[in-house]
């Protein structure tokens, strides 16, 4: 005698929710573990802003007073903070488009967007750490007096203020796969920072760099930087909505190339 | 969802129903079958470039077909629910390099609802003593061990195998084959595809050859053998190459380094003419033709009938 089933019918296991949510955080942490782990993308990160910050915004800055480190501490925290962003977001996925681990996970049953998730609480960390290195070095070195409220407030515009440019990131590392990545990356980080006001303030650049800065999401950030630091009074609300809308646009364009090109 | 009227007749697990996948100009799936039952190993064999990438992708729901139907548990693979069932070991997948042996099984088990213990999965797959060594520092056979762990960790019903041995050890082979009976033993199926046919000879209850992005047989190991009859025959002899191909029930004939290489449909009635024709006859030996006799004929045969159709199309 056998029982015939049919498999359609047959028990199909079902994964408890807590299961699922522990899927996710599974995949932050071990997407955050292995780039803490890899100097080769921490070191950078962390490095080139606290270096310029430390020439530029401390040493340099020296003569003409606190708000001068002040300024450069925002807008090098914007600078620190994109990185992460284009770098850990979009290296890593044309990295792994090309190596197959994206297929690999894609195959298994990963929770939808648990990957990208992780990859963005990962860019969130690296962002938090660039800040506070940053944060550290304005007022044991800088002489920068900033009350709790705005170091939390440049803190959080800068974990929050990655986002976009992880989306940015991520649509760039579906259109170029592997190698090719970090030098496109680089063309667009680079000049960014630079026509945003980031290296140097806006009213020194020429007038149509200035004219154009507001296409930037980088100055937009920089706007949000410079209010949570206490030197723009104005109404931030606009740059959010900007940046906001820049995230979700990226993100749109990235995940429908995802999807038809995997 | 409707259902194969006839009950003795199991719904297969993973089912390919006349297939087609096609990238611009190349047809990669040209109406491929393809039916796994439960608890069996089927070995999808073909030269590079036949398809099973493909028909490997679609059942994983890697890519949608473009016509046929493509179905894993009775549903679409695209769907989570049916991959919770499976485990995957692909061909090139590498994994993040920092990430501790132990941390990728946890995190690949974790995407499953009642995954083995990391200890089970690590024994079985030959990897306890690789837990806390990060993934980057593992030689190339023990990172493929380490990928069948993850492919086995979440105690799947029907695991994906795409050339599991490649860069693999002879020991290291036979203690995957094992793995893998010991997976069969305990109800689990395997899709396997692989370029060694004596791995699909250990293992496989069923192969399933494909070339030109279709099935061209589909069978036992034996059936699949007994499709090509011939027998090979070499010996040490003075007889020259012209006299031994003039017999009638001689197929092909050549000498190699003093060696006569023959083949033939019945061994018995050459042996029997050539130990007549020749008194000092040495080293005698007569072979069944193995797998990959077999697998060579039939896709030769396949590419002399697709060449003729071009042409008849040309």
């Amino acid at each position: 005698m056998e029982t015939v089933m049919s498999v359609n019918e047959s028990i199909a296991p079902v994964m408890p929710r807590s299961r699922v949510i522990g899927a996710y955080l599974e995949e932050a942490r071990s997407e955050c573990l292995r780039y803490m782990r890899a100097p080769g993308f921490m070191l950078p990160i962390m490095l080139f802003p606290a270096m310029f910050y430390l020439l530029f915004g401390v040493l340099m800055a020296k003569s003409e007073g606190a708000d001068a480190a002040r300024y450069l501490l925002a807008s090098y925290g914007v600078f620190g903070v994109m990185s992460p962003g284009l770098f850990g977001f979009g290296v890593s996925l044309a990295l792994e488009r090309d190596g197959g681990l994206l297929t690999f996970k894609r195959a298994l049953p990963m929770p939808p967007g648990a990957y990208l998730l992780g990859k963005m609480l990962m860019a969130m960390v690296a962002a938090g750490v660039v800040i506070l290195l940053l944060l550290t070095m304005a007022v044991s070195l800088g002489h920068v007096t900033l009350n709790p409220l705005q170091a939390g407030a440049l803190l959080l515009t800068g974990m929050l203020g990655v986002l976009p440019f992880c989306a940015l990131g991520m649509f760039v590392g579906t259109l170029i796969k592997g190698q090719g990545a970090p030098g496109m990356l680089q063309l667009i980080y680079l000049p960014m920072s630079f026509m945003s006001g980031l290296w140097m303030p806006l009213p020194m650049l020429p007038k149509f760099l200035q004219q154009i800065a507001p296409i930037w999401p980088s100055y937009h950030l920089d706007m949000v930087a410079m209010a949570a630091v206490g030197l723009n009074k104005e109404a931030i609300l606009t740059h959010v909505l900007v940046l906001l809308g820049f995230a979700v646009g990226f993100l749109l364009l990235a995940a429908r190339r995802l999807r038809r090109n995997g | 969802m409707p259902h194969a009227p006839d009950p003795i007749i199991r719904d297969p697990i993973a089912r390919l129903g006349g297939a087609v996948k096609r990238y611009g100009q190349l047809t990669a799936l040209d109406g491929a079958d393809l039916q796994l039952q439960r608890g069996e190993l089927l070995a999808l064999l073909g030269p590079n470039g036949a398809g099973k990438t493909t028909a490997i992708a679609l059942l994983l729901g890697l890519i949608r077909a473009d016509a046929g139907t493509v179905e894993l548990f009775g549903q679409d693979p695209q769907r989570i629910e049916a991959r919770r069932r499976i485990g995957v070991m692909l061909q090139n997948a590498e994994l993040p390099p920092t990430l501790r042996v132990g941390e990728l099984l946890r995190l690949t088990a974790s995407y499953y609802p009642a995954p083995r213990t990391l200890a089970e999965t690590a024994e079985l797959a030959g990897v306890s003593d690789l837990l806390k060594r990060p993934y980057a520092k593992l030689s190339g056979g023990q990172q493929r061990r380490v990928q069948f762990a993850l492919a086995l960790c979440g105690r799947p019903e029907l695991l994906f195998l795409d050339e599991p041995t490649v860069g693999m050890d002879i020991e290291a082979r036979q203690k995957l084959w094992a793995a893998i009976r010991q997976l069969l033993a305990e109800g689990c199926s395997v899709l396997l595809t692989t370029h060694y046919l004596e791995e699909a000879e250990a293992l496989a209850d069923r192969v399933c050859v494909m070339t030109h992005g279709r099935m061209i047989h589909e069978g036992t190991v034996e059936e699949l053998r007994a499709r090509v009859a011939l027998k090979r025959i070499r010996c040490l002899s003075a007889l020259s190459v012209d006299t031994v191909r003039s017999w009638p029930e001689v197929n092909e004939v050549r000498r190699e380094n003093e060696r006569l290489h023959i083949t033939a449909t019945e061994a018995e009635v050459v042996v029997r003419r050539l130990l007549a024709a020749d008194l000092h006859l040495r080293e005698l030996e007569v072979q069944r033709a193995g797998l990959a006799e077999a697998f060579t004929e039939l896709t030769r045969d396949a590419d002399e009938v697709s060449d003729t159709d071009q042409r008849e199309a040309a």
